[in-house]
C-alpha cells in the first residue's frame, strides 16, 4: 500500500549487525583463511623441495622396491614397484591389528568376567593381570618377549614337533598346507548352504519362540550344520584335500604354512596388553548394570547364565562398545611398534625402507597417514552402528 | 628404545615443516659459527667408526671426521656435537637441518646424490658388502634358503637382493631398525647371516659374545664407498668438507702426522708450506676459513693414515688392513686434488 511507508518499516541492518548473516560472513573468512594457509605450506614446501633438489610427486611409487620383505600375503618380488610393498606393508598390519582385536577382545572379556567372580583366586588373578599387563609400556612388553622367544624357542635343526606335521622353531611356528585339489569345490559350496540354512531356521526359530514360546536348541543345530555338511560332502568327494608337510631343507622349513616369530610376538604382545584395558572396560559396564536387574531377572526364575547373556551383558554393551571402540584404535595404532621387532607392517616396509631409499618423505607419510586415518574411522564407523544396533530400543 | 615409531612420523611432519622455516636461513657455515659448534650426524655404535666410552665420549673414523672440520672451520675439535642416528634416521635429519654434516659410514650412490636433496663430498672409506656367519658356511654361493638379518634403509638391502637374485638363490629378510637388534638377531639365531659392509662386519663381531666363532665370508658382494655428506645447495659449506677429506689425504702424502707437523712447519718445501698456510694466497680465505685450516686438521686429528691405523688399523682391535684404503701412491685408492 502506498502509505504503509518508511518509518513502519525496521530499518535494514547492515550485513555486520545482522548476526545471522555476520555468523556466516565469519566462517567464510575463517574457511578462507584455513585454506589459504595450507595452500602456502602447500606451495612453499614443494617449491622448497625443488630448490633443495629433493624429488616430489607419487610418481615413485611406479620405481622398483629393489628389496626383500620376510612376510607377504600377496605375492611380491623385490623387482615389484613400491606401490606393491605399500600393499603388502598394509595388508600385514591389518593382519595383526584384526588378529590383535579379536584375540584381545576374547581375552578381554574372559579377565573382565574373571574379575568379577566371586571366586577369590580367580578374581585376584584377574586384578594382578590386569594391573601388570595395563602399566609396562607395550613397546617393552613386545620387545622382552621377542628376547624371549628367541631364547626359549630351539634352532631349526632341533625344532618342537608333534607329528612330524608341526613344528617350531626360532624361525616360526609350522603346520601343513591344505592343498586343494579337484572337487574340493563341493565342500565350499556346502558350507555357505550350510551357514544360509542356519540363518533361515534362526529366522524361523525366533518366530516360532515368538508364537509359541517354544525354544529350538538353535546353537546345537548351527554347529552341527555348519561343521557336518562340509564335512560329510568332503568324504563323498574322495577327500579331495592334499596337505603340504612343512620338512627342514637347508638352513630352514619348506613347505606348509609358516607363521613367522614375529608376528606371533605383536599379536600376543598387543592381544596381551590391550585385553587388561578391555577388562578393565567390562567389568566397570557390568557393573554399571543395576542390581536391581539382576534381581528382577532372579524374580521370574532365570537361570545365572540366562541372567547374565539376556539381561546383563546386553545392558553392559552400552556402555562397553564405545570404549571397546576407542582401545580397537589403539591396538590398530600400537602395530605400528612392529618395527622394533623387525615384523615388515607398513610402518617397517613403507614408512620405514621405502622412505629411506626413496627420500619422499611427505608424500609417503602422507599416505601412511591417510592409511591410519581411514582404517580408524572405518573401525569406529562399523562400532558406531554396532552400538545403535544395541542400543535402547525404546517402545 | 625411546622413540617408537609414531614419535618418527611425527618428527618427519616437523621435518617437513622445519624446512620451510629453514629455507630462507643463511648458509651452513655462518649458522655452524654462529652457534658455535658443528652438529654431526654419527653412527650409534659401529667400533673403529663411532663408538661412545663410559664417560659418552665419541670416537672413531667417522668422528675423526666431524673434528678434522671443526679444527679446520674453528681449530678446535671439541666444538662438534654428535648426533647418533640410524640407517633410517639419517637423511632426513641432515635435509632438515638437524644435523650440518653426515659423517656416518653412508654409501656415495647415484640416487642419494640426486634424490635426497644431499651432495656426497668424497670417500673416506672405500668398502663393500659381505656376510658374517657362525656356522660353519664357507662360501655364501652355500647360503640359499638362509635367513638374513640386516638394517633397515641400507643399501645392504638391495644389494642382498640383487646377489640372491643373481644367483637363483632364495633367502628370507629379517630387516631390524637398529644396530643392537641386528647383532641380537644373529647372536640368538633368528637369522643365518648378517650382512652389512665388510668393515662393520669385522666392527660388529667385536661386540658378539663369542667373536672367535663368527667368521666373515670371502666374497664382497658390492661396492661401498662411504663417505661424508652435506646438503645440496650450500657449495661454501659443500667445499670445507670436501677439502677437509683431501687435507687429511693430502698430509699423509706430504707425510705430515700429528706428531711432526710443527716441527715441519719451518720447512722450505713449498707443499709443505702451503698446506700449514705459511705462504700467502694458498691459505683458506677462498674456503673462508683461517690460514691454518689444515695444520689445525693435522695437529689436532692427524692425517688421514694416522686416524685410519688409530681406529680400525694396525692401532686398533680391528686391525683391517688399509688395503683399498691405502694412498694411490702405494696400491690403494685415496688420492687428494692438491692443495696448492
Ligand atoms: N653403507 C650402507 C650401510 C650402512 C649402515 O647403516 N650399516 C649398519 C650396519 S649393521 C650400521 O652401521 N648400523 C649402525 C647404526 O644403526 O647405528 C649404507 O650406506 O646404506
Amino acid at each position: 500500500m502506498a502509505n504503509a511507508t518508511p518509518q513502519a518499516a525496521p530499518s535494514k541492518p547492515s550485513l555486520w549487525n545482522d548476526p545471522q548473516k555476520r555468523g556466516i560472513l565469519i566462517q567464510v573468512l575463517v574457511l578462507a583463511a584455513i585454506f589459504a594457509f595450507f595452500g602456502f605450506i602447500f606451495y612453499n614446501t614443494l617449491s622448497n623441495y625443488a630448490q633443495r633438489g629433493i624429488s616430489t610427486g607419487f610418481g615413485f611409487l611406479n620405481n622398483t622396491a629393489g628389496f626383500g620383505i620376510s612376510q607377504t600375503l600377496i605375492p611380491y618380488q623385490e623387482s615389484d614397484n613400491y606401490w606393491q610393498v605399500f600393499k603388502v606393508g598394509l595388508l600385514n598390519t591389518l593382519l595383526v591389528a584384526g588378529l590383535g582385536i579379536v584375540t584381545a577382545t576374547i581375552l578381554g572379556f574372559i579377565v573382565g568376567v574373571a574379575r568379577l567372580s566371586k571366586n577369590w583366586l580367580l578374581s585376584t588373578s584377574a586384578a594382578v593381570y590386569i594391573e601388570t599387563f595395563r602399566n609396562i609400556p607395550v613397546l617393552l612388553q613386545i620387545v622382552f618377549l621377542y628376547a624371549l622367544l628367541l631364547k626359549i624357542l630351539p634352532s631349526a635343526k632341533e625344532s618342537y614337533s608333534f607329528a612330524e606335521a608341526v613344528f617350531v622353531n626360532k624361525r616360526g611356528f609350522y603346520v601343513p598346507e591344505p592343498i586343494p585339489q579337484a572337487g574340493f569345490d563341493w565342500t565350499i559350496w556346502a558350507f555357505v548352504l550350510a551357514v544360509a540354512l542356519v540363518i533361515v531356521l534362526r529366522w524361523i526359530a525366533r518366530k516360532v519362540q515368538e508364537k509359541t514360546g517354544q525354544q529350538w536348541p538353535m546353537f546345537w543345530i548351527g554347529v552341527a550344520l555348519i561343521i557336518g555338511a562340509p564335512l560329510v560332502t568332503y568324504f563323498m568327494t574322495g577327500r579331495p584335500l592334499e596337505w603340504s608337510l612343512p620338512v627342514l631343507k637347508g638352513f630352514n622349513f619348506q613347505g606348509g604354512i609358516r607363521v613367522i616369530p614375529e608376528l606371533v610376538v605383536l599379536w600376543i604382545a598387543l592381544s596381551v596388553y590391550t585385553a587388561a584395558f578391555i577388562a578393565e572396560i567390562v567389568r566397570s559396564g557390568i557393573q554399571s548394570v543395576s542390581h536391581g536387574q539382576t534381581e528382577a531377572a532372579n524374580a521370574l526364575g532365570l537361570r545365572h547364565n540366562q541372567t547374565l547373556k539376556l539381561v546383563v551383558i546386553p545392558q553392559a554393551m552400552r556402555v562397553i562398545i564405545p570404549q571397546l571402540t576407542s582401545q580397537y584404535l589403539n591396538l590398530t595404532k600400537n602395530t605400528s611398534l612392529a618395527t622394533a621387532i623387525a615384523y615388515p607392517d607398513l610402518v617397517a616396509v613403507f614408512a620405514g625402507t621405502t622412505l629411506n631409499q626413496s627420500g619422499q618423505a611427505i608424500e609417503i607419510i602422507f599416505m601412511t597417514m591417510m592409511f591410519y586415518l581411514s582404517v580408524s574411522l572405518l573401525i569406529s564407523l562399523f562400532m558406531n552402528w554396532y552400538n545403535n544396533k544395541m542400543a535402547l530400543v525404546e517402545r | 628404545m625411546k622413540t617408537t615409531k609414531l614419535l618418527a612420523i611425527a618428527s618427519t611432519v616437523v621435518v617437513a615443516v622445519s624446512m620451510m622455516a629453514s629455507a630462507h636461513a643463511g648458509g651452513t657455515l655462518d649458522g655452524v659459527k654462529k652457534k658455535g659448534f658443528i652438529q654431526c650426524g654419527i653412527n650409534s655404535g659401529v667400533p673403529g667408526f663411532s663408538i661412545a666410552n663410559d664417560k659418552g665420549e665419541w670416537s672413531g673414523l667417522d668422528v675423526d671426521f666431524c673434528k678434522a672440520v671443526a679444527a679446520a672451520v674453528f681449530g678446535d675439535t671439541t666444538k662438534v656435537k654428535y648426533t647418533s642416528l640410524t640407517a633410517k634416521e639419517r637423511f632426513t635429519a641432515l635435509q632438515s637441518g638437524e644435523i650440518d654434516l653426515l659423517s656416518r659410514n653412508t654409501t656415495w650412490t647415484l640416487t642419494r646424490d640426486s634424490n635426497l636433496g644431499i651432495s656426497f663430498t668424497g670417500v673416506n672409506y672405500y668398502d663393500g658388502q659381505g656376510f658374517l656367519v657362525n656356522n660353519g658356511v664357507k662360501s655364501a654361493k652355500e647360503l640359499d634358503g638362509a635367513s638374513v638379518c640386516i638394517q633397515a634403509g641400507t643399501t645392504t638391502e638391495l644389494n642382498l637382493s640383487d646377489y640372491f637374485r643373481a644367483n637363483n638363490m632364495k633367502y628370507e629378510p629379517i630387516t631390524y631398525d637398529k644396530v643392537e637388534e641386528t647383532i641380537k638377531g644373529f647372536e640368538e639365531g633368528r637369522c643365518d647371516v648378517l650382512t652389512s659392509d665388510q668393515s662393520q662386519l669385522y666392527a660388529l663381531r667385536l661386540q658378539l659374545k663369542e667373536p672367535e666363532k663368527a667368521e666373515v665370508l670371502p666374497e664382497v658382494i658390492s661396492k661401498e664407498p662411504l663417505g661424508p655428506s652435506v646438503r645440496q645447495g650450500d657449495e661454501d659449506w659443500f667445499k670445507i668438507v670436501r677439502w677437509t677429506l683431501f687435507a687429511m689425504v693430502e698430509a699423509e702424502e706430504l707425510g705430515l702426522t700429528s706428531a711432526n707437523i710443527d716441527e715441519k712447519k719451518s720447512s722450505a718445501d713449498p707443499s709443505v708450506k702451503r698446506f700449514v698456510g705459511a705462504e700467502e694466497g694458498v691459505g683458506g680465505q677462498g674456503l673462508k676459513l683461517g690460514n691454518e685450516w689444515a695444520y689445525n686438521i693435522v695437529k689436532q686429528v692427524g692425517n688421514y693414515g694416522e686416524s685410519f691405523e688409530r681406529n680400525v688399523g694396525s692401532g686398533s682391535p680391528l686391525k683391517i688392513e688399509r688395503g683399498l684404503n691405502a694412498l694411490w701412491s702405494k696400491g690403494g685408492l685415496q688420492y687428494a686434488a692438491p692443495i696448492r
